[in-house]
């Protein structure tokens, strides 16, 4: 089964969130410095998930991701976990497409590629949440998609795809070629292998530009975003912590009962 | 017809959904600041009578398409008929719940229109001087808040977080159209099939439904930790929810996960225990009533997002906790 897994370069979504500093000008937030951005952790479980069909069935993984040269990290970080190969995709014009645009690129570049069976996105990003890139990919190939992918079998050139509902779960069977979007749910990512990190620091990535994959100018960057961001602010808090005052968390329990009733919560 | 606000409301046995009674809230305050009428897309079969209740709950123009029930049905049908009716009825905002359906259906349904898309909101408003459509949602997990509006002209399409509004009340007196919605649906739409849908049963009260929830986080350290939390909740008549962690680790089944990636709950009382408040959990219980947290750690998130707290060991402080609330007959 032959697989391409599209990944984001995202800020560290485990750095504290008060180290982040937000332009309200750009609206735009700015991580702490010299902390290096990483792979999209929801992308990262849907690049698990083809790792576990490549186990299971063969094939061949390719890792695209659109982004500065930069993004090469996150491409050989996903080798280092047992992709097979990478492409980032950079070209000035790409510069603030949104969601429409990016799909537009990456749509393009899986055109070139050609031979698949199966794309595989994360269920959404860690900075923007939006989870509507891979859906767009899907109609702009006209490839059938299933949302929130936990379990994946192939059979006949069909596959079987579990989907995660918020009361149980659903059984899809759809033709190849098609896309996922992975639930966080297939659980925790593997970790680059020793032997996955030499290949990863080997490897030579190739950047495709917008003329390599025939990206239509019209339809990415900021001319052709169809909405922008008019706010950016932190999150307020708004409720003030009383804490319970005690000499052992003994009392505090019994303390913090009776001032449940007192609130009348209980 | 140019309809100007559409709704997709859900309806499951017969009734419209407790998220689509929230989004007719919304759609309704919208409508009235811009003075235009609120329409609903209704799918299904024999539904005339939740359509009269869209009406009664603040829907003018209500259509209804034929179709399998929203639990049955594959996604790609239920877009290819929302998406035929969009054409028909040329709304400019169309509104989903944050649901399953409607978190798939939109952004296919944007790429198909040429619309906007915004996903997971929690706040629609206006603009004050231009009178654009101002879209709220919570990004990075939940840290920070855009505010999205769209090009003039733009069809625009948003998800609304479930819980972000209260559900609209009936008012019987209210009057509005129900009209059918003569939809055709080619076969070809669908690409594969549902083989099955499953619902899992949930055991004693559902998190979304609870009035007080008991959740455990990394903190409560395993599976057997969870005794006590469940005694707790038991005694106050609530049930146990949990965080990531628990699920990843394997403790506690993903059902249970309340978050960014689980479900969205607003009890009245939500006791926090052993849960560091990452905003992606936060992100799922924020609009609790009362929100109390119980963690060793005095530098612990949760302690910013809760209204009481106490720093010390679960395991020391709930026994008292539940001791003295049985004394005291809660």
């Amino acid at each position: 089964m032959n697989m391409i897994v599209c990944v984001k370069q995202v800020p560290d979504p485990e750095v504290p969130p008060a180290k982040f500093r937000i332009d309200a000008k750009t609206k735009q937030v700015i991580p702490p410095e010299g902390i290096p951005p990483v792979i999209n952790p929801f992308d990262e479980r849907a690049l698990e998930l083809a790792l576990r069909l490549k186990n299971a069935y063969g094939g061949k993984i390719t890792v695209l991701t659109m982004g500065s040269a930069k993004s090469e990290s996150v491409v050989k970080r996903a080798i280092s976990m047992g992709a097979d190969d990478g492409v980032v995709l950079s070209d000035p014009s790409f510069q603030d497409s949104d969601s429409f645009g990016t799909a537009h690129i990456l749509a393009c570049a899986i055109r070139k590629i050609g031979d698949f069976d199966l794309i595989l996105c994360g269920r959404q990003a860690s900075d923007w949440d939006e989870g509507v890139v891979g859906p767009i990919i899907a109609e702009n190939l006209s490839i059938p998609i299933v949302t929130l992918a936990l379990a994946i079998e192939s059979a006949d050139k069909a596959l079987k795809v579990k989907r995660v509902t918020t009361d149980g779960y659903q059984v899809f069977s759809m033709p190849v070629p098609a896309m996922v979007t992975v639930s966080w749910d297939v659980g925790r990512p593997r970790l680059p292998s020793g032997s996955g990190v030499i290949m990863a620091a080997r490897k030579k990535i190739p950047v495709w530009s917008a003329a390599d994959i025939g990206a239509d100018a019209g339809q990415v960057g900021k001319g052709a975003a169809r909405k922008e961001a008019a706010g950016l602010s932190r999150r307020e808090w708004a409720r003030k912590c009383e804490i319970i005052q005690a000499e052992t968390p003994d009392e505090a329990g019994t303390k913090l009962a009776e001032k449940l009733r007192d609130v009348g919560a209980v | 017809m140019s309809e100007k606000i559409l709704i997709f409301g859900e309806v499951a046995e017969g009734k419209v959904t407790t998220v689509t009674k929230e989004i007719l809230t919304i759609g309704r305050e919208l409508a009235n600041q811009t003075g235009e009428p609120l329409s609903v897309l209704l799918i299904g079969e024999n539904i005339e009578g939740a359509a009269k209740d869209a009406v009664s709950m603040g829907g003018d123009n209500v259509y209804i398409a034929n179709g399998p029930s929203i639990a049955k049905a594959h996604p790609d049908l239920y877009l290819a008929i929302v998406a035929e009716a969009c054409k028909q009825l040329s709304p400019s905002i169309i509104l989903f719940s944050h649901t399953d359906m409607g978190r798939d259906l939109a952004p296919r349904l944007a790429a198909r229109l040429k619309a906007s898309v915004t996903m997971d909101c929690i706040k629609l408003s206006l603009d004050e001087n231009t009178k654009a459509l101002l879209l709220s949602k919570p990004v990075y997990g939940g840290n920070a808040v855009a505010v999205w509006t769209s090009k003039p002209g733009t069809t625009q399409i948003a998800t609304i977080r479930p819980r972000s509004a209260a559900p609209a009340e009936s008012d019987p007196s209210r009057q509005g159209k129900v009209t059918p919605l003569a939809v055709s649906v080619g076969p070809s739409s669908v690409k594969g099939e549902v083989l099955e849908t499953v619902v899992e049963e949930v055991q004693g009260i559902r998190l979304e439904d609870a009035k007080v929830v008991i959740a455990g986080g990394g903190g409560i350290g395993g599976v057997e930790g969870f005794a006590i939390l469940e005694e707790l909740a038991s005694l106050l008549g609530g049930t146990v929810g949990v965080t990531r962690v628990p699920c990843d680790e394997g403790w506690k089944p993903l059902s249970m996960e309340i978050g960014q990636t689980g479900r969205i709950v607003s009890p009245n009382l939500y006791i926090a225990v052993g849960v560091s408040g990452a905003p992606q959990h936060m992100t799922g219980c924020s609009s609790s009533k009362l929100l109390v947290a119980i963690n060793r750690d005095p530098d612990a998130n949760i302690f910013k997002e809760a209204d009481l707290g106490v720093v010390g060991d679960y395991k020391k402080v709930l026994p008292s906790l539940i001791e003295r609330c049985r004394s005291l007959k809660m």
